[in-house]
């Protein structure tokens, strides 16, 4: 600390920066612009203040089922967090050791991850389809979705093992542990931190998830596909205050993961700080 | 109980949403590729109609070709911003507390829905959007520019907005892994800042790369929406000609234009994996 800062630090910090506001500006500014004037339009200038488009939004006959598809990608969301932790998790362990076919579900696991995501919505349309099988957001478009949610919490397991201590597992097997309660006791309660970011993409990425969803959720739309569905149709400024409820529910929801993240990383600080001080 | 066995009976519910939801609807689509359809309806049949109807007409050529002008272009604005940010959240930001915040300030976004975040162009791209509208007070240009939106232009820049973040995570992720004494080493044997960049951190971060390249390549060819919102149903990629396929219920051509689709992305991907292991990398 102290030293000078080299020319390129202002360079690159100057890039940095731009580069922050080319993320977050369009994003901004429709929060800006969805606070228009009933006479405003979708660009500046601003036609005065108001919350006219937020009140459009909660009738239901200006702008479609807005809070029926919101709770619905809500419920899936859930739906998808869950099973995305619970299925990496089992799978993470799994693949701690090679087995016979790691390499390809391995391989199984990055074509999920790459695959076009039209394919998907269209292959689980067409088999829905000729099994007679109605497509449904909570059946067909939940599967789609795993596909994708799943090959990202599996990447995040790998990292987690790969970084893994093995010698806390051996410890408590010496002292007599079964593998259950080795796993149960030792192994779940360390990476259970981790697992607050396998959440964070399960649902986030369930939540806005939208080309595996379009020709799998059915009759009832998830809320992208409504948000979709808008684009092409609504013209005013009730789109951007719809967009930036969603927005700052996804930060509401990202911001609690990071919390439970910070505050379950602190305790354990703590705790193992403790512990050092006990032995000691 | 032999351990392959039990391996497999811990990734089972995984094998088995792969299996139903992955494997099988790629088998459809192959299958339905062979299909004939009328108007309203799919039969099963075996006919390479679709294939030659596919093969035979000029549009599949250059919707492809369009295609991997997109990948390419974005492949490369995402690998030089991402890069250099990566760069400087690894190398010049100095506290890990720092990197870690200004990290996460990156990847939000990400957490939020790529619908909403192409809709926020509109206003800076538009007619009398805010580009326009600066570029014409700074007496830069004297009408509105028309090929800010609903162009290429509109449909890189959000590919761009979109997935930049896919190449600054690995890429950070590499370079975090870099051992400062290397540095220092080649420091104090007299390297120039330039020499340890293109000497050093280029090639060890190399995995990172093209981690982020694969994301980047792979996204950017089988999408559809992007090139549909931001070019205003003006440019076609492959992913929109299956849509479209799709929405007048043409199954079984759609189905060829994906197979098609799909082995494109797994060659460009095999290509990709020749140069770097990616389950050694996580």
């Amino acid at each position: 600390m102290g030293e000078k800062r080299p020319t390129s630090f202002y360079v690159l910090g100057a890039f940095f920066c731009l580069f922050i506001l080319f993320l977050y500006g369009p994003t901004i500014t429709i929060g800006i612009l969805s606070f228009q004037g009933p006479q405003g339009g979708l660009t500046f200038p601003m036609n005065g203040m108001s919350f006219h488009w937020f009140r459009d939004l909660f009738q239901q006959q200006a702008v479609g089922d807005i809070w029926g598809s919101f709770r619905r990608s809500l419920t899936l969301g859930l739906m998808v967090m869950i099973t995305t932790v619970v299925f990496s998790v089992m799978g993470g362990l799994a693949f701690r050791k090679r087995f016979k076919g790691s390499t390809i579900l391995f391989y199984l696991i990055i074509t999920s991850l790459v695959i076009p995501s039209i394919l998907v919505s269209l292959g689980v349309g067409l088999i829905f389809n000729q099994l007679g099988w109605d497509v449904h957001w909570a059946t067909s478009g939940f599967g789609s979705q795993l596909t994708w949610t799943l090959p990202f919490g599996l990447l995040i397991m790998f990292a987690i093992f790969n970084r893994f201590d093995p010698s806390f597992e051996e410890a408590a097997r010496d002292q007599g542990a079964t593998p259950w309660q080795a796993l149960r006791h030792v192994v779940l309660p360390i990476i259970a931190p981790s697992l607050i970011g396998v959440a964070l993409f399960g649902f986030t990425l369930s939540y806005d998830e939208f080309a595996r969803t379009l020709l799998t959720a059915g009759s009832y739309n998830t809320l992208p596909l409504e948000i979709f569905g808008m684009t092409t149709n609504v013209t005013t400024p009730v789109l951007y205050a719809l967009g930036t409820l969603t927005t700052l529910f996804s930060f509401l929801i990202i911001g609690t993961f990071l919390a439970i993240a910070l505050v379950s990383q602190r305790r354990r600080a703590r705790i193992i700080s403790k512990a050092g001080r006990d032995v000691a | 109980m032999p351990d392959d066995v039990k391996s497999w009976l811990m990734a089972l519910p995984l094998v088995a949403v792969l299996a139903f939801f992955l494997i099988l609807p790629i088998i459809m689509i192959v299958i339905v590729s062979f299909w004939g359809a009328t108007e309203f309806s799919i039969y099963p049949a075996f006919k390479l109609e679709n294939y030659q109807y596919m093969f035979g007409s000029p549009v599949t050529y250059s919707v492809f070709l369009k295609t991997f002008i997109y990948a390419i272009t974005t492949w490369f604005f995402t690998l030089a911003i991402g890069f250099t940010v990566a760069y400087f959240l690894a190398f010049h930001v100095r506290t890990l507390t720092w990197q870690v915040t200004l990290f996460l300030v990156c990847t939000i976004p990400f957490w939020t829905s790529n619908i909403i975040r192409m809709i926020s162009w509109i206003p800076f791209l538009g007619r009398n959007g805010i580009a326009n509208t600066a570029l014409i007070n700074m007496g830069v240009i004297d009408a509105p520019l028309d090929w800010l939106l609903f162009s290429d232009f509109a449909v890189v820049l959000a590919f761009v907005h979109l997935y930049t973040l896919f190449m600054v995570v690995p890429i950070f992720n590499t370079m975090m892994r870099i051992d400062g004494a290397l540095i220092e080493a080649a420091r104090d044997a007299g390297a120039s800042g330039l020499q340890i960049l293109l000497n050093i951190i280029i090639p060890l971060a190399k995995p990172g790369i093209m981690i982020g390249s694969i994301f980047v390549v792979t996204l950017v060819m089988g999408d559809f929406i992007t090139v549909r919102i931001m070019s205003g149903s003006q440019s076609a990629n492959v992913g929109r000609l299956i849509s479209n396929d799709i929405g007048l219920l043409q199954y079984p051509s759609g189905s060829a234009t994906a197979v098609v689709l799909l082995l494109t992305v797994l060659i460009t991907i095999g290509i990709m994996l020749r140069f770097v292991d990616i389950r050694k990398e996580l």
